[in-house]
């Protein structure tokens, strides 16, 4: 982006940004252009309304529709002789013809003395009745003849010349790219112009083309590099084309299909829109992340993007189902029998004396067990009240609907992070890499600033480090012996807390069955304090790899001493292990505590409001407010401030949500529930994080790690619906079972349905699609192409891998062959010069060096002055061939050595070919 | 913002939010963000479209920007008069460029120009070093530098002319794990 170019055209300064006026920009560019669409827009119709009055060839109704037509329509008839003016020129009388109408709009003083004119001429029409006159007249109309389909087509043919011009220019990018737009928009309108009933079906087809073109540009304007007047610009001027020639489309019956197609895409547009606008007005926490954004840098928006995934997801989530509910909670109270009607329903008499007592209600017992928030509540009526709402049906699609969409959210949601985190592994662009993308753009407090310049700075000196100092034998028996260490007390831990677990939950299971009065709000609550402590276990030991391998500033000192550590995989290998304590922590819960989910996701609350306010809020007190009379920095040194945890954070959300997910089917409300708890404990902690914890020093990488936690949450919610769809498929429900008290099995309330609500042959294909026979091949089946797939992805990888070094060979090998061709051209240039200028003057033969400097220089020049020209870089390699001649006789190979090369790149070529287009005015914009 | 005045007509938010990938509220708090810069400069009433730009010196202030070693390559590269003087459509224009939701091919080639120090379509060695100075505030040894930079050319230049072009440059961001979740500015 040369010096020059960054200064605007002069015209363009000058152009207001006006949505409304066309004509204001337009007049900067052709006049007489302007004119013609000012009025294009009545024209149409005005034109055809002209055309059936003509029709009759009565000459006292032209007379009478020349006088009372009105201006518009009059240069109506212009525009359209003067675009036939430009392709044909040759017809003298026409010619003429044509020449009295171009004076006659000119000269527009009165209208009066244009009228009489026009009279006059119209009289003259009709007494003589010149045969070219008439022809003239009626020549737009006539759709058989086949002069005038020529002309659709010279004008069409002239509309494709501009158009190809046009991407000619763009690629070379001059300066009046803008202009030639709106030329060539110019150009479409009048090709457009020619009404549409009367063009033949390819014409028709073009013009399709083009208005498909322009909304697919609407599309893509966001998309595009340019300045945003241009895009307003071009957005408007799309607009008015497709609207202009949207409605004119298709012909027959295809016609009003398609304006009803149109209006559609119209209307879901606006409808997505909007949509779009409501969600953000959804969120109300949006500027509250931003905020703690700017102070957290990576660390944080690893667990936003998680909390934002996550809480987007449950908002849908929560919002579908607490609706059903409430529904199914209105109906329950409208229709259905309410609280004491049935025994279900009723706290038993000898509960009754304690049932409103607060312990018991906090236990979720008393009324607060009987209350709609269980599914005891719900009523096993087949149908209810006057819709016949199927109650037990509706509650067991929506349990396994809600199941099936977790893992259709979770599993896309994946793939996305996959897809977006790219390539990554290859370490070829290290440097480059830390150069161009280390900076995080969202940081907007100095601390954490500094933190990240200095993170920065100590990531460059170690992979310098690293870069000039081979790596050494003894390090490598440190690190080996590092890993061992690390998963033997990994290990340990595995083992220890899953005895732990073991003891506690038999240990509350006595409990439970001695009846919890009897203990200590401790005993109640102990298995809740147990998973809460290990999962601060596994947090360290999550972070504990990480210093290992010195990304910690507490190791960044111990790290000059352990140069060339490995930055391997310590930290993915005891992920594994990680997970698998999770599992086991989990699955332990998943089979002992079953009924317990609103307790303990109540407690659960409660001690992560406490240990915020305790850990962190307390400790920030006392370290601002003892620091004055302590005799050492308590800020900088031990105690400090605490810093955000992020790994226990999503740790604790995947927790929580897996709870509610195995909760959710047996107590209905609970996604309400956890909503309010989320928004409330989100509050809470945004308010704690700004106000008692600093930014982690620590870099991380937010990358990888993101799928990391999907992944969990994907096996957390496996494990989830293991024990639901276990209970639904084998346990015969019990007495108080709400809605399927009194069936066999949970899923018979389908078979009920199809045997009741559909006709027979209905039930009979359903009976007969769930036959073993049937099902079992098809799972076969699927296995199968399971199988197969993974298969053919395994050898894509392979194929890929195989790719990347022989195009990494490549690149050295041109490389190479890049420089030695540079070289020897440069010698060849010598050598020509040499024995040229022995052969012309000897004397000259002593600045030979000078002289290659010049032709150097000058090719320099020329490349640039080309670049100045805001040519696209990536189509340097092509500029740069045509230059060669200029250092004298190169070999041949030479040439094909340097233009193969960027080209090689599998993909690459494709990729940028189409969108070359684009990006010119953009690099040309500066 | 929330005013009863209309800072746009309801076309111009639409233009706004065809051209950008801001929805309306987004592209209304932006207003108000463009005019706390420069309260006395910028009107509420922007349905006439003034012409109306802010100086550099006032945009870099910004709490989004503040901190940002490359801010001042930022609000040059996204104005049109590439001094920095930024209308409220260039403005909406950086942000919208940064944000979220942008794809990376767009992300890229912005990029790419704010690294160009020197706007000569190419990164040559010396945008290195000044990215470089930036990023580690100069704490950094010269012979440190020359070596970072010598090694980030060898691994992205393709075509062996010792400074990047912008197909090196997108060959090497399109890989980059970082460079998305890193190059994006919340407003």
């Amino acid at each position: 982006m040369p010096g020059e170019n960054l200064i605007t055209p002069e015209n363009d300064t000058d152009i207001e940004l006006d949505f409304a006026d066309v004509e204001e920009f337009q007049k900067n560019h052709e006049k007489k252009r302007k004119k013609s669409s000012r009025r294009n827009d009545g024209e149409t119709t005005k034109r055809e309304k002209g055309r059936r009055k003509r029709s009759s060839k009565s000459t006292q109704r032209i007379r009478e529709e020349s006088q009372s037509r009105t201006d518009g329509g009059e240069t109506g008839r212009r525009r359209r002789g003067k675009a036939e003016h430009e392709v044909k020129q040759d017809e003298g009388n026409e010619g003429k013809w044509e020449q009295t109408r171009a004076k006659t709009a000119k000269s527009k003083k009165n209208i009066k003395n244009e009228e009489k004119k026009l009279e006059v001429e119209m009289n003259g029409e009709a007494q003589g009745r010149s045969e070219k006159g008439k022809k003239k007249l009626e020549c737009a109309k006539n759709e058989g003849e086949k002069r005038n389909g020529d002309k659709h087509k010279e004008i069409d043919k002239a509309c494709k010349k501009k158009k190809k011009h046009k991407e000619i220019v763009e690629i070379s990018s001059e300066p009046e790219t803008s202009e030639e737009d709106e030329e060539e928009e110019e150009e479409a309108i009048n090709d457009g112009e020619l009404r549409p009933e009367l063009l033949s079906p390819e014409e028709l087809e073009k013009l399709k083309e083009a208005v498909d073109e322009k909304k697919k540009l609407i599309q893509s304007l966001r998309g595009k590099p340019w300045s945003m007047k241009k895009k307003l610009i071009t957005l408007r001027d799309s607009q008015q084309f497709v609207e202009k020639y949207e409605g004119a489309l298709g012909k027959g019956k295809g016609r009003k299909l398609y304006a009803y197609k149109v209006m559609m895409t119209k209307k879901w547009m606006k409808f997505q829109r909007d949509f779009e606008n409501f969600k953000t007005a959804c969120i109300p926490w949006e500027m509250k992340i931003k905020e703690i954004e700017s102070k957290f840098d990576l660390e944080w928006s690893i667990f936003i993007i998680f909390f934002i995934n996550q809480s987007f997801y449950r908002y849908i989530y929560s919002f579908y189902r607490t609706c059903f509910f409430f529904f199914c909670f209105f109906k329950q109270a409208l229709v259905g029998k309410p609280y004491g009607s049935i025994p279900r329903k009723t706290v038993p008499r000898a509960e009754e004396a304690s049932a409103m007592d607060f312990a018991v209600l906090w236990d979720f017992g008393g009324y607060a067990q009987y209350s709609v928030l269980f599914y005891g509540y719900y009523n096993n009526q087949r149908a209810i009240g006057w819709f016949k709402f199927r109650m037990p049906l509706s509650y067991f699609l929506v349990g396994v609907g809600t199941v099936a969409y977790s893992y259709m959210v979770v599993i896309r949601t994946m793939a996305r992070n996959a897809n977006e985190s790219g390539i990554g592994d290859d370490n070829s662009f290290n440097f480059s890499w830390k150069m161009f993308t280390s900076w995080d753009y969202l940081i907007g407090n100095p601390e954490t600033a500094d933190n990240k310049f200095a993170s920065i700075t100590t990531s460059f000196k170690e992979a310098i480090l690293e870069e000039q100092e081979s790596r050494k034998d003894d390090t490598i028996h440190l690190t080996r012996f590092l890993r061992v260490l690390a998963n033997f007390l990994v290990l340990c831990c595995l083992a220890g807390s899953g005895y732990l677990i073991y003891f506690v939950v038999r240990r509350s299971q006595k409990f439970a069955l001695e009846g919890l009065e009897n203990h200590t709000w401790w005993e109640r609550n102990e298995v809740n304090g147990v998973r809460k402590s290990l999962l601060q276990l596994v947090v360290v030991s999550f972070n504990l790899p990480d210093l290992k391998y010195g990304q910690s500033h507490f190791f960044a000192k111990q790290r000059w001493l352990l140069p060339g550590l490995p930055k391997g995989n310590i930290w993915h290998m005891c992920n594994k292990r990680v997970i698998i304590i999770i599992i086991i922590i989990f699955m332990t819960f998943i089979f002992f505590i079953q009924q317990e989910f609103v307790r303990l996701i109540i407690s659960d609350t409660m001690t992560t409001y406490i240990t915020l306010l305790i850990g962190d809020f307390l400790r920030a007190v006392l370290v601002r407010f003892l620091n004055h009379c302590w005799c050492w920095d308590l800020e900088a040194g031990f105690p400090s401030y605490s810093e955000f945890d992020v790994s226990g954070n999503v740790l604790g959300l995947i927790f929580n949500q897996g709870m509610i997910w195995m909760g959710a089917f047996y107590a209905p409300c609970l996604p309400a529930l956890n909503l309010l708890r989320l928004h409330v404990s989100m509050y809470l902690q945004c308010w704690a994080v700004m106000c008692c914890n600093v930014p982690q020093e620590r870099v991380f990488k937010a990358s990888g790690s993101n799928n990391f936690y999907m992944a969990m949450l994907l096996v957390i919610l496996f494990l989830s619906t293991l024990p639901a769809i276990y209970t639904i498929v084998t346990i015969p429900p019990s007495f108080d079972c709400g809605p399927f008290s009194g069936k066999n099995r949970m899923f018979d309330v389908i078979q009920e349905t199809l045997e009741s609500d559909f006709p027979a042959w209905f039930s009979k294909v359903f009976s007969y699609a769930s036959n073993p026979g049937l099902v079992l091949p098809f799972i076969l089946l699927m296995i199968l192409a399971i199988y197969y797939l993974q298969s053919t992805s395994k050898s894509y990888k392979e194929a890929n891998v195989e790719l990347k070094k022989k195009l990494q060979m490549q690149n050295e090998e041109n490389k190479k062959k890049n420089k030695q061709a540079a070289l020897k051209a440069q010698m060849d240039l010598e050598e020509a010069k040499k024995s040229a200028s022995e052969a012309m003057e000897p004397q000259r033969n002593n600045n030979a060096s000078v002289q290659r400097q010049e032709a150097n220089d000058e090719e320099n020049h020329n490349r640039s002055r080309k670049m100045h020209h805001g040519c696209n870089p990536s189509a340097r390699a092509d500029d740069r061939e045509p230059h060669l001649p200029v250092r004298g006789p190169g070999p041949r190979t030479y040439h094909n050595g340097n233009h193969g090369n960027p080209r090689y790149l599998p993909g690459y070529h494709q990729q940028n070919e189409p969108s070359r287009m684009y990006r010119v005015p953009s690099m040309q914009r500066h | 913002m929330g005013n009863k005045q209309t800072t746009f007509t309801k076309e111009q938010l639409e233009a706004y939010q065809d051209c950008t990938y801001f929805t309306r509220k987004e592209i209304l708090r932006l207003h108000g963000r463009y005019r706390e810069l420069a309260p006395h400069l910028v009107p509420l009433d922007y349905t006439n479209n003034p012409d109306i730009r802010v100086p550099p010196s006032l945009i870099v202030t910004m709490p989004e920007l503040k901190e940002n070693p490359f801010r001042d390559r930022i609000v040059e590269t996204f104005s049109e008069d590439g001094q920095g003087n930024m209308s409220f459509n260039d403005f909406v224009d950086m942000f919208s460029a940064l944000c979220e939701t942008s794809p990376r091919e767009l992300k890229t080639i912005y990029a790419f120009k704010i690294y160009d120090f020197n706007r000569d379509s190419f990164i040559c060695k010396e945008d290195l070093q000044k990215t470089l100075n930036k990023l580690t505030k100069g704490e950094l040894t010269p012979e440190e530098v020359a070596l970072v930079c010598d090694k980030a050319i060898e691994e992205a230049d393709l075509d062996a002319d010792s400074k990047l072009s912008f197909a090196d440059f997108e060959n090497m961001i399109s890989k980059a794990p970082d460079f998305l979740s890193n190059f994006h500015i919340r407003i």
